[in-house]
């Protein structure tokens, strides 16, 4: 059907010594309507005390993602193919035993959600506290010690009293750093943050994305930070990864991917996205049509049925050959590089304001 | 997209006559019971959802009103459709008192006030095809257009840029923002003078959201409907309203034309919220840097809210007045007309950088300082 170049491939896109390292991942569901390939050939990498961001719309598989770097996916319906390495070991073949020694020690994750993420049975402090029992073998005090002085770390009043009560007596911004201070309470080495501050009002947001980084900077974590929204991206991240249907579509630096992007998608992100220094008689620009279903993904390059930019290419390239996404900064588009910068110059950037 | 509007009830158009007050709200108030003890439920207290509450929506202007959760603002558009029952106060839309109306009272000025809801998942009845949910509120009022209803049904249809041969279709085959059109097609079916809008645009992805603000403008603008968009996202509402408010613990607490409260706000809690807003900055080299205010804590309960200045708990300039006192919502000296602030200890009306950032919350000071900045 198509001629497939693969995305990525063997090359490492920022050299080696990538601390969580992903190639060519291929995550396929099977449903009742047929296979769904929620992830299709990514590769990236992510370094120690640096902060990769994912942005992408619902469904182009930025959780999904993730999930399968914990191995938190149902191994029924799921199948999996490339490689995961963290750190030199191998998680795609990984047994369920030896994840285990990982998740809440080296790797941790933040959820969207902390009140279903939390336990409504067991207080704030015993969901820290246990965790650090099981990866150190600490006691139960010492561990109920390490819970407090986490909460306080996280910014809790009164850390000692407040670890004894339950979730639904914390306020969403308190959970959501109760949250944090349970991923961080093993020191991992990696992240895993899904939109951790889409629930949460905007000045609580600040609050929390600040002591992200506050936090980073202190233990040296990796993170991968997962949102649909630009703006936090450009607050939290080091270096960006566009996601679209399945595939990235761009990556770079922040300052490359959202001062001198290169991809149509990408522009039509910033184009579509009000912000409170654009200018308020030029209107947004809504990419046209609707995220493609997964089930039947377009044919070659899977954003051509809403680009703007086509015709531009010439021929048929965008429908019969999907564009490859080369190491390093890259944008997987077949327009031409010297093309590229001259669109988002003329008619991209006048546009943004 | 059709671009070009056909409705033939045109209606004379908003502009040539001068903004009169559509809608007029006057201290109003919404309070929830509390229930609470054994045997007999006793009520013991009560959440003061919206405490006194002043505004005025001209006709085709669009109003934004603005807040973080549990400030009240979708309580204030439930009241002024008359979804809900003020404890107190007044709603005087067209200067007709219809804040204690029965239901036959509303009867006619339900379709001219149309609300447009956030979830497009669930304000859709499943079963009803789209040709039946948009025509229903015609049947409903007895209205007949000239050509028959489904005619008028297709027309609206295009209006928000849907397919007319999809009168059919059910809800569950359209998309997200989709359905959203269906919610505005439904909300534009009776020709309203306001529609009422609580985050039309806040479930729905990023690239489809500006379709959707897009459509909502085109229509607030050519058929001169005047909107109460409410909306927690600043950047939104921005690009949407003329005229802006800020809501706080069921009050408002700052209101102003558009370009008064995102530039030159005076309530240290608008000045909180708009330097929260993550944004991006894509300007080579420095940017002009924007004040940094990070608040501690949440938003305290509207159960007991505080005294005085409800946002004096977790504001930096807060002294024993604020709490004794509770400021007026008035025109402070050096603003623009129609600018209003409560607050005793102004702000200075500018959101760049200051000379030190403002960081009340604990734990990023205790962190900031040991890393040295």
């Amino acid at each position: 059907m198509t001629t497939v170049t693969k995305a990525g491939g063997a090359p490492a896109p920022t050299g080696p010594g990538g601390f969580l390292s992903v190639r060519d991942l291929q995550v396929t569901f099977s449903t009742e309507d047929g296979p769904v390939r929620a992830v299709d050939g990514l590769s990236f990498d992510v370094d120690r005390g640096r902060t990769l961001g994912i942005v992408g719309e619902s469904g182009s598989g930025k959780s999904v993602t993730n999930l399968t770097v914990l191995g938190l996916h149902d191994p029924l319906f799921t199948t999996i193919d490339g490689e995961i390495v963290l750190d030199g070991k191998e998680l795609v073949t990984a047994t369920e035993k030896e994840l285990e020694q990982l998740r809440g020690n080296r790797v941790a994750m933040i959820f969207q959600d902390p009140l279903t993420a939390l336990s409504p049975f067991y207080t704030i402090g015993r969901q820290i506290a246990e965790p650090y029992m099981k990866h150190t073998g600490a006691s139960k005090k010492a561990a109920w010690e390490r819970a407090v002085e986490m909460l306080g770390k996280v910014g809790i009043p009164n850390p000692a009293e407040r670890a004894r009560d339950y979730p639904h007596q914390f306020s969403g911004g308190m959970r959501q750093r109760a949250m944090i201070a349970m991923a961080l309470v093993c020191d991992p080495d990696l992240l895993i943050a899904d939109e951790p501050t889409t629930a949460l009002d905007v000045t609580v947001q600040a609050q929390i994305l600040d002591l992200l980084k506050d936090l980073q900077r202190e233990f040296g974590t990796a993170i991968v930070f997962i949102t649909h929204d630009l703006g936090v991206i450009a607050d939290m991240a080091d270096d960006i990864m566009v996601m679209y249907a399945g595939r990235a579509v761009e990556r770079g630096t922040v300052d490359e991917v959202l001062r001198a992007p290169r991809h149509p998608y990408t522009w039509g992100l910033l184009n579509s996205m009000p912000r409170l220094d654009s200018d308020l008689a030029t209107p947004l620009e809504p990419i046209p049509g609707t995220p493609p279903s997964l089930l039947t993904p377009p044919s070659g390059c899977r954003f051509h049925p809403r680009c703007a930019f086509r015709d531009r290419v010439g021929g048929d390239r965008c429908v019969t050959e999907s564009p490859a996404l080369a190491p390093g900064r890259s944008s997987a588009c077949h327009l031409g590089a010297e093309q590229k910068r001259t669109i988002f110059a003329e008619e991209i950037r006048p546009r943004l304001g | 997209m059709k671009e070009d509007l056909v409705l033939p009830a045109a209606r004379e158009a908003a502009a040539d006559t001068p903004p009169e007050p559509l809608l007029e709200v006057s201290g109003l108030v919404k309070h929830f019971p509390v229930k609470g003890g054994f045997p007999i439920k006793r009520t013991v207290g009560a959440v003061q959802a919206v405490d006194g509450l002043d505004l005025t929506v001209h006709a085709g202007e669009s109003f934004g009103l603005v807040g973080e959760s549990g400030c009240g603002k979708s309580t204030t558009g439930r009241l002024i459709t008359r979804l809900l029952e003020p404890t107190g106060g007044t709603i005087t839309y067209r200067g007709r008192d219809i804040s204690h109306a029965t239901r036959k009272q509303l009867a006619p000025i339900r379709s001219e006030i149309q609300m447009i809801f956030q979830d497009p998942y669930s304000s859709l009845n499943p079963r009803q095809t789209v040709g039946k949910i948009i025509s229903g509120p015609m049947e409903i009022n007895g209205i007949d257009p000239e050509g028959g209803r489904e005619k008028r049904v297709r027309e609206l249809l295009e209006i928000v840029g849907l397919n007319p041969e999809h009168y059919n279709r059910f809800p569950h085959e359209f998309s997200g923002g989709q359905r959203q059109r269906i919610g505005v097609a439904r909300a534009l079916a009776l020709e309203p003078k306001l529609i009422v809008a609580d985050e039309p645009v806040s479930a729905l992805d990023v690239s489809i959201q500006a379709q959707v603000v897009n459509l909502l403008q085109k229509v607030q603008k050519e058929l001169g409907i005047a909107f109460l968009f409410i909306a927690h996202d600043l950047a939104v509402v921005r690009h949407f309203s003329q005229r802006v408010a800020v809501m706080y613990l069921g009050k408002i607490i700052e209101v102003g034309d558009r370009d008064s409260i995102y530039t030159r706000p005076r309530h240290p809690y608008t000045h909180a919220l708009l330097s929260a807003v993550p944004e991006v900055t894509l300007t080579e080299g420095e940017a002009p840097r924007r004040e940094r205010i990070r608040l501690a804590g949440d938003v305290p309960s509207p159960i007991s809210p505080p005294s005085g200045c409800r946002f004096r708990t977790r504001c930096w300039k807060a002294q024993d007045r604020c709490a004794t006192e509770e400021p007026p919502l008035v025109r402070l000296a050096g603003n623009r007309d129609g600018h209003l602030t409560a607050c005793h200890f102004p702000e200075e009306p500018t959101t760049g950088a200051r000379a030190e950032d403002i960081v009340l919350d604990p734990a990023l000071t205790a962190l900031e300082e040991e890393q040295g900045g």
